[in-house]
């Protein structure tokens, strides 16, 4: 598995001086802003939200509404959230890396 | 179940929120249940937080129709019972199955209005599950909701009239826009003058969107084919043909989309009757022009019974109420009924004019290369649904599907059940009526494992 990749794919245009809100991605500490989604919190710190189930491809998420269902990731506890739906919350902490999926 | 079940409403964009003001003028109570964590549906949907932008920023020139439609949502609360956050996720015996903060719960209703709106209809194309690629959609939720754009030189690609709107708004944002690639001749924009006389005004802004792009120095193209999104772990640019040639384009991301496609999958379940739309190349539930289906007390308003926009939306939103009222024995104005009545056929009428001038790319399937992969979740390429079809008289959609495991993902055919379509109908040389349509399942979107009854 590649190293951390430090390229951010979203960027920020509005709401960059809000209260930063901590989480980690496969334990490296990051932070996103008060209001984040869990996707946008990732993207724009990286720029993938997880591997594809069957040819560990990075994936980032497709429709952002809540449809598509491509944008699931894994918290530290086993738990799955849906990225573009989920409010970011202190703390989270998320895998992305193969061992972490099934 | 008793006959004081409260009317429901599922959804709450333009067409629940009409739905709901129209139900609560005529003394109803209504649950109105949505996914979201405000009202207001996609188009007008609000930010998480107030992040400092005006609704002119937000809406651009559909702002007073948002703030309108906010504020009246917002004097309905101490009138209705409602429930944000809230997923619909099973129809059955009169029964909605909701989900909501992980709990389960049954509600009973005697009245329910469906106003589940759209996504985007998509096609695959080489490279399309790679970071960096979204639909039009997903471009203008990140800047409209979350105040992001999906990467800082961004590619539009597709049709439907969010192409052209989304591009500006990036740019306005403070994005670039590398290119604005459509994939219609451009003679198909000469349909736009028969959409102007349904509705002028909205054609007026549409081309100008264009001539802004044009203004600011960005590309558009027509005629328009993508071959492959260039990059193994990121966008990195995008090939495509237009005419005989074959052009690359450096970007970071691309955006792309072919309109819109109903959410019909709680009709269905609901059991409510479907019927093939050629205009819209799929299927959709039949309703009379009030929104009236073939289940007693099961209405459709909104994209989710047609992709007729958000202005349409409202209108059957308000229809669908008042036929409610009508069933249920109360008085319901049949003047008002018969002016929604026919402002909605205009509304059709505009529709099939955008239509012709946005249209769905036919022949992709012809020039797709097999290698594509056709369903995201399961990660199923064009040339293995092929091969399931080689050999055997596999003529049904829900056949390939089984067979093929293609659609049988997480996102329940959402994303490629078009495509699907398209291979079948092509490889067996059958119309998309003969092929039939992907039936739903509950849950229609997944439910965690976690989920516990909770209280009603």
């Amino acid at each position: 598995m590649a190293a951390h990749h430090s390229r951010s794919q979203f960027q920020r245009h509005f709401r960059r001086d809000e209260a930063p809100i901590p989480f980690t991605i496969d334990g490296i500490a990051y932070s996103g802003r008060r209001g984040d989604t869990v996707l946008v919190a990732i993207m724009s710190v990286t720029d993938r939200l997880r591997q594809s189930e069957f040819t560990s491809e990075p994936r980032a998420g497709f429709c952002l509404i809540g449809a598509c269902q491509d944008c699931f990731v894994t918290l530290a506890c086993g738990m799955r959230v849906r990225a573009c739906t989920t409010p970011l919350e202190a703390q989270m902490a998320f895998i992305t890396r193969e061992s972490g999926n099934e | 179940m008793n006959d004081t079940s409260p009317a429901v409403v599922v959804g709450a964009g333009p067409a629940g929120i009409c739905a709901a003001k129209t139900l609560v003028a005529a003394g109803l109570r209504p649950i109105v249940i949505d996914e979201g964590l405000r009202a207001g549906g996609q188009i007008y949907r609000r930010p998480f937080l107030d992040d400092g932008r005006s609704a002119t920023d937000l809406y651009g020139s559909e702002a007073a129709k948002a703030t309108r439609l906010h504020r009246e949502f917002d004097a309905l609360l101490p009138s209705i019972d409602y429930r944000p956050q809230t997923l619909v996720w099973n129809i059955a015996d009169n029964q909605l199955h909701l989900m909501a903060n992980g709990d389960h719960q049954q509600i009973s209703f005697q009245n329910l209005i469906l106003s589940t709106g759209a996504t985007d209809r998509v096609l695959p194309f080489p490279g399309w599950t790679l970071p960096g690629v979204y639909t039009l959609g997903a471009a203008q939720t990140a800047l409209k909701a979350q105040g992001c754009t999906i990467g800082r030189k961004v590619v539009f690609l597709g049709s439907g009239p969010l192409l052209y709107l989304v591009a500006w708004q990036y740019l306005k944002a403070g994005a670039s826009v590398a290119a604005v690639l459509d994939t219609a001749p451009f003679t198909a924009k000469l349909n736009l003058l028969s959409a102007f006389r349904f509705d002028p005004r909205l054609v007026l802004i549409g081309m100008s969107y264009a001539a802004r792009l044009v203004r600011r120095g960005v590309k558009l193209r027509y005629n328009v084919r993508p071959t492959g999104v260039d990059g193994s772990q990121h966008v990195e640019g995008l090939s495509f043909k237009s005419g005989a040639k074959t052009h690359s384009i450096a970007c970071d991301a691309v955006a792309y989309g072919f309109a819109l496609r109903p959410e019909t999958q709680l009709a269905d379940l609901a059991g409510c009757s479907f019927r093939f739309d050629d205009r819209d190349r799929t299927w959709l539930p039949v309703t009379d022009e009030t929104g009236r289906t073939n289940r007693k007390g099961v209405y459709l308003a909104g994209d989710g019974s047609g992709i007729a926009g958000a202005d349409a939306a409202e209108i059957s939103g308000e229809l669908a109420a008042l036929a409610l009222i009508q069933d249920s024995g109360a008085v319901a104005d049949p003047g008002r009924m018969s002016v929604l009545a026919g402002a909605r056929r205009r509304k059709a009428k505009l529709r099939d004019a955008l239509e012709k001038a946005f249209p769905f790319p036919e022949n992709w399937f012809e020039q797709v290369p097999g290698e594509t992969k056709l369903c995201r979740c399961e990660e199923i390429t064009v040339s293995s649904v092929v091969d399931t079809l080689h050999g055997n008289d596999l003529r049904e959609l829900n056949r390939l599907k089984a067979l093929s495991r293609a659609g049988m993902g997480r996102c329940q055919g959402r994303m490629c059940s078009a495509a699907l379509a398209e291979v079948l109908s092509s490889t067996q040389k059958l119309t998309l009526t003969e092929i039939g349509r992907l039936r739903a399942q509950a849950p229609v979107k997944p439910l965690p494992l976690s989920l516990h009854e909770g209280g009603a």
